[in-house]
């Protein structure tokens, strides 16, 4: 047999050479592969990292105790903050996650282990997927229908519900793809040990895939936190608290960082564009929180 | 081996410990689908004995093994005609609940498959599953003791089960599965993801097991079979119809069966020439 074919390294003669040969064909193509990895990861990293570079230096300058407990200004004044605006978001947030996380845990539990064949499966996952394509106005033109004209006002809730629909087909897909995530043999364990198909979902399926479900609920958070659109008008905006003689007063128009970030960069006064700036960064730190709480408490499992 | 065996030529002691038969399973035909997986199988399993399930690749010792407990209801498109008894109660009467039999019937599987929770709650899984009222922990305790894992853990109830290595972790599902209490345990070729030194372990555990419980066990090792298994049916494929669809050969004792064997295809199996 001839050798032919064999690098030269590896031929009868060849001596062994362990070293490091830079000049060889294929070091050569693995250092050019490695660079050229390098060079994208950097590259995709240019516009988060230059946006909340900007973000800090114009927002960070503004940071105070002030913007979070006081009211945004008018016109011309002077100071102020948002106060109101966080503890909207806050609540139209909770109210979306309170609609959309056990409508999209448990349709997603349907999809991927109770009629994974159905039908109504069928359906449902072509609509979600589409859905996610949503423009994220037409989610705000949902719930305006739907919630605004029959309460009669822009609320807390109409934009919960608006940014529901924004946040359900994430949380369905990304929970039932955690689910059918679970391997076989667990669930033949949880069958096997005697569990009922509730419990084999309740107690195996669900904890198992929970970081899974924690990961898509908050990647639809996150989402839902940013959104604009959906809110403008829905939510609307406010100048005032939401609650007032020690209650909270759900239905009347509610602020929201987006909808104050949109608002004020728009306007001519140098207070509000700092503002608008201290809001952006704000809202990216709440985010921030919510993911690192959420990442913590799902890796308390397992 | 088998204590107070008289040989070879007792292999019809069915009778004589036909009260002992804890499972009549008698499979005429089992499908997947349209595939004709298994037909004309007929295994008893005795209280208190190890019976192996050998034979090649696709013989159907698994599907055999997981109708006992109705565990391939799970797969699509399966149907059995035939009856398995258990007390003599048919497991596939309509009255019967699947989730009930399950837990009179426990199973230990190739992969060892402990839940992603703690080595505790592992083994506590099933008690609580059943609303056990006593001291779990010590339930737990003697579970973990039965299936020799207690020594090696004891230290480390709180970390997860799948730290475990892979031995431990099946004597885990072990531990697992005997804590409920079950009256038969099934094994589908519990060793075979297991270095020799943990697959020794297991099989001394199988014979300290089998004191408290009867035992049903697929192996494709067949000396595994002789070491373990008080009783052994060797299964075959049929490949005539252009399927392959597992048949009982024969069983009887394990001696029998390796020693004088009555089907010229046993004989052949257990003497190497084909797999």
């Amino acid at each position: 047999m001839s050798d032919r074919g064999l690098p030269a390294a590896m031929g009868p003669e060849a001596g062994v050479r362990l070293g490091r040969s830079f000049f060889e064909r294929r070091a050569l193509r693995s250092l050019l592969l490695t660079i050229g990895a390098w060079v994208a990861a950097i590259l995709a990293a240019v516009p988060l990292v230059s946006v909340l570079y900007m973000l800090i230096v114009r927002g960070g300058s503004r940071l105070s105790w002030e913007i979070f407990v006081a009211l945004p200004p008018a016109g011309f004044e002077m100071g102020g903050g948002f106060g109101n605006a966080i503890v909207g978001t806050i609540v139209v947030i909770t109210i979306a996650g309170l609609i959309s996380i056990p409508v999209g845990v448990l349709a997603a539990v349907y999809l991927a282990e109770l009629g994974p064949d159905t039908r109504l499966a069928q359906a449902t996952r072509v609509a979600a997927k589409t859905l996610t394509g949503l423009p994220s106005i037409l989610a705000g033109v949902f719930a305006y229908a739907v919630v605004v004209l029959t309460t009669g006002t822009y609320s807390a809730p109409a934009g919960g519900v608006a940014l529901a629909v924004l946040m359900l087909p994430t949380v369905i897909l990304t929970a039932e793809e955690a689910i059918k995530a679970v391997p076989r043999i667990t669930r033949d364990a949880a069958y096997g040990m005697g569990c009922t198909r509730s419990q084999v979902i309740l107690k195996v399926l669900l904890p198992t895939g929970m970081p899974g479900v924690i990961t898509g609920v908050m990647l639809a958070v996150a989402r839902a936190a940013g959104e604009t659109a959906p809110l403008l008008f829905t939510a609307l905006f406010s100048s005032y608290w939401l609650f007032g003689e020690g209650q909270l007063h759900l239905l009347q128009p509610t602020a929201t960082l987006a909808v104050l970030i949109y608002n004020f960069s728009g306007m001519p006064f140098d207070n509000q564009l700092e503002l608008a700036w201290a809001a952006s960064l704000v809202l990216v730190l709440m985010v921030l929180v919510i993911n690192v709480i959420s990442r913590l408490v799902g890796q308390r499992r397992a | 081996m088998t204590p107070g065996s008289g040989g070879a030529g007792l292999q019809g002691g069915g009778a004589a410990a036909s009260n002992g038969v804890v499972i009549d399973c008698k499979l005429d035909q089992v499908y997947y689908g349209t595939f004709l997986a298994v037909r004309d199988s007929h295994v008893q399993i005795e209280k208190g004995k190890i019976t192996g399930f050998i034979g090649p690749s696709g013989c159907g010792k698994s599907t055999v093994l997981r109708s006992l407990n109705r565990m391939n209801d799970l797969i699509r498109g399966f149907r059995l005609e035939g009856h398995v008894h258990f007390r003599g109660q048919d497991v596939y009467n309509r009255k019967v609940d699947p989730v009930a039999v399950r837990r009179y019937i426990g199973m230990v599987f190739q992969q060892p498959n402990p839940f992603a929770m703690s080595i505790f709650d592992n083994v506590a899984f099933g008690l609580r599953l059943n609303r056990f009222k006593g001291a779990i922990a010590e339930r737990v305790e003697q579970a973990l003791k039965r299936a020799a894992l207690w020594d090696e853990v004891k230290d480390k109830l709180k970390n997860s089960g799948l730290s475990l290595s892979g031995g431990q972790q099946q004597r885990l599902c072990i531990a697992r599965a005997v804590a409920t209490e079950p009256s038969v345990l099934l094994m589908d070729e519990p060793c075979s993801a297991l270095d020799p030194i943990a697959t020794r372990r297991i099989e001394e555990l199988m014979l300290e097991l089998k004191k408290n419980y009867t035992i049903a066990i697929v192996t494709h090792n067949m000396q595994q079979a002789q070491r373990v298994a008080d009783v052994t049916a060797f299964f075959g494929v049929d490949i005539s119809k252009g399927n392959r669809t597992g048949y009982l050969v024969e069983s009887g004792e394990t001696k029998q069966i390796f020693e004088s064997p009555r089907e010229q295809l046993t004989k052949e199996y257990v003497s190497g020439q084909f797999s």
